[in-house]
């Protein structure tokens, strides 16, 4: 394979396809309620990107990312809080100008970690670097001691446990288990209409697309290699003269500042952020998602998301009670039958036929080192 | 937060929350007790493990029904059949499991997590539609209800007595098991060093399956003592996973003793801090603070010599 371009043709046919879909198909063939619902689910997709880098490629599991998404989401929810909670549409509070439910929990000031976020700058910036410096510092105490594996599986779903707790514990400076509702203006465009929800659709489409993008950028440089090889050989990486930490340490903040960009794209389509979307379940279920469609793939865990989400909304709509028993028989046997997900059934299966098709192409065709099975060789950890 | 109790007070309160403490206590070492022998020994996450519980629970509930309709006369003692049971229950449901799932998988532990998590949904939705989605709670015979006097004012609960004797004897028995029974020795033989154990003889496969079993019936009798002190309900199993998790890798993976101190020093830790602070303050706290430990000390509190 000599390609010298960042994006192969391959690839980006592929990534194409993706944008036509989310872009165009879905926003002519649904009615708005559906597309809303598809923008949700696009949102975690960024999660999912994250993931992929992370989890598939560098082998860490995170069972936190549930966290990021929250901060992300947060940091969002308390900017149009604070928007909506002008002194004239709080008069009737003991304390105008402070959000509805501190005044419920008798606060009579802001607190001061609500105050940045009046400015929209601020908070923009603070939608990935949060959890991001939050990441860092998980990771820097992890990775530099070389907890790995299962050790920090436990340790960040304990952690995504204590934000949860917290959350909840302090009302009067949370929001508590309701979260922050009633969102209304976003620098006085109301994001409750229709047509709004249609053009922050568009915008969480095209930011996907965009973070898609860097996230191919980031694994096809010298620096995705070095997280594959890391995944399979740690020590040898390190013998190499590489400081494996470093390299984990930023995969983990990439994959947090998505989830963080996940997260505030959330608030703004579905209106509210509360503590259920941070806990250890809904940090699970993203993993899921990413793993039913390939950890392994971009993309594959793009179309992981959606199909879930689609089936888990169908289901639960119409037979309720079957729906758990279809998500747990599908983890199960998507982890013990097909540990690459939807993109490696359709890797093993369409590959060979499209090869047939094109024959004077295939033996350019690269035999793919980041889909190779890496599990059934023992090799993740 | 100390003012306005009198140094009586503060000593009877201390000792009535570190009585709380001990039934908390017991009930996480049966939890964790299961769950570190089986991720010492095969290196599984169990997250299915509070849904092995929860069925030791709802066998200790069905127990007392059919007692309380068929023999009221023996009512008196069903709890000793239900734990017999929901050991039985437990254990062979967790044999299954191994059976036909973990078994496929000891190779990759991460994909274990995420399978036996599966397998958490399906069972909670097994409870919930078989014994719906209220809280059930079981009817306690008479002898073990009320309380003893040690004080004035100190009132120690009967049930949290007979929870700790069922611990300690749970415990003792494992001891025994684990580390006098030829059975044990097979199975430390095969967490120190897999390929050797399989070369002198030991039905690894076996051990495996044995010991997922026995991991799991513990969890079941957790379940049953678990009905003592609170109800039962499909999704209470996972409140206490991730608990019962930071139990097992703060005391050690693979040190028996370790996961009983870590149970101990969180237990109490939580509960005596229950009494001053909010509970979610104390539970946040002692997370915190345990997390905070493992960052510094990442092989937890007992290290057991491990060959990988």
């Amino acid at each position: 394979m000599t390609e010298s371009r960042v994006l192969p043709r391959k690839d980006l046919i592929a990534v194409l396809i993706f944008a036509a879909l989310i872009l165009l198909v879905l926003p002519l063939a649904l009615e708005p309620f559906r597309l809303n619902l598809v923008g949700k689910y696009l949102t975690y997709g960024f999660v999912g990107l994250g993931l992929v880098l992370c989890w598939g490629d560098a082998g860490i599991l995170s069972l936190g990312q549930g966290i990021f998404f929250g901060l992300g989401g947060y940091c969002m929810a308390m900017f149009l809080k604070l928007e909506a909670s002008t002194p004239e549409a709080t008069k009737i509070q003991s304390t105008p100008g402070i959000p509805d439910f501190m005044d419920w929990n008798q606060l009579t000031a802001l607190p001061w970690f609500w105050r940045p976020f009046h400015s929209l700058a601020f908070t923009i910036a603070a939608v990935p670097l949060v959890p991001a410096l939050l990441a860092f510092v998980i990771g820097l105490a992890m990775f530099k001691r070389r907890v790995g594996g299962t050790y920090f599986a436990i340790i960040t779903q304990a952690i995504a446990a204590i934000l949860t707790i917290l959350i909840i514990g302090q009302q009067g400076y949370t929001g508590g288990v309701n979260g922050i509702t009633d969102l209304r203006t976003l620098l006085g465009w109301d994001i409750r209409t229709d047509h709004a929800k249609l053009v922050l659709y568009f915008v969480s489409g095209g930011l996907l697309i965009a973070c898609l993008l860097a996230a191919q950028l980031v694994r096809r440089s010298k620096l995705g290699r070095i997280l594959v090889a890391m995944r399979e050989r740690e020590d040898r990486v390190r013998f190499s003269g590489y400081d494996v930490a470093n390299f984990k340490i930023f995969v983990f903040c990439v994959a947090a500042a998505l989830a963080g960009i996940g997260g505030a794209m959330f608030t703004l389509q579905v209106g509210f952020m509360s503590p259920s979307f941070v806990g250890i379940v809904p940090s699970i279920e993203l993993v899921i998602f990413a793993a039913v469609g390939g950890r392994t793939s971009l993309l594959g865990a793009l179309y992981g998301t959606l199909l879930v989400n689609w089936a888990k909304t169908t289901f639960s709509e119409d037979l309720p009670q079957l729906w758990l028993f279809a998500m747990g028989a599908l983890f199960i046997a998507v982890v013990v039958a097909f540990p690459n997900g939807l993109a490696g059934l359709v890797q093993d299966s369409l590959a060979p036929v499209l090869a047939r098709l094109r024959p004077q192409r295939a033996e350019l065709r690269p035999t793919a080192p980041t889909v190779v099975d890496a599990a059934e060789q023992g090799g993740v950890r | 937060m100390f003012m306005g109790y009198s140094f009586g007070d503060l000593g009877s309160i201390l000792a009535m929350q570190g009585f709380a403490g001990l039934v908390l206590f017991s009930v996480f070492v049966l939890m964790a007790l299961g769950l570190a022998i089986i991720f010492g020994q095969m290196g599984v996450i169990n997250m299915a493990h509070g849904e092995f519980m929860i069925l030791g629970a709802y066998v200790t509930y069905l127990c007392s029904r059919l007692f309380a309709a068929y023999l009221p006369g023996a009512f008196a003692f069903y709890f000793f059949l239900a734990i017999i049971l929901a050991f039985c229950a437990s254990g062979l449901l967790g044999m299954a499991v191994e059976w036909a799932l973990i078994r496929h998988l000891y190779k990759r532990p991460l994909d274990t997590l995420l399978a036996t998590w599966g397998l958490s949904l399906i069972l909670q939705q097994v409870y919930r539609s078989v014994f719906g989605a209220r809280e059930v709670g079981v009817e306690l015979p008479g002898w073990m209800m009320g309380s003893t006097h040690l004080s004035e004012q100190i009132e120690i609960p009967i049930n949290g007595l007979i929870v700790m004797a069922l611990t300690t004897l749970i415990t003792l028995a494992v001891y025994l098991l684990i580390f006098r029974a030829g059975w044990g020795r097979q199975v430390r033989a095969v967490t120190q060093n897999r390929a050797m154990a399989s070369a002198v003889g030991i039905d690894t496969e076996r051990v495996d399956r044995l010991t997922y079993g026995l991991g799991c019936g513990i969890a079941g009798i957790a379940g049953s003592a678990f009905t003592m002190i609170g109800s039962t309900s499909p999704t209470a199993g996972q409140l206490y996973i991730v608990d019962t998790f930071l139990v097992v890798v703060f005391g050690g993976a693979q040190s028996l003793i370790g996961t009983i101190a870590s149970a101990f020093t969180i237990s109490q830790a939580r509960s005596t801090m229950e009494f001053f602070l909010s509970g979610s303050m104390a539970q946040v706290l002692v997370l915190l603070s345990v997390v905070g430990i493992l960052m510094l000390r990442p092989q937890g509190l007992f290290v057991l010599k491990v060959r990988r």
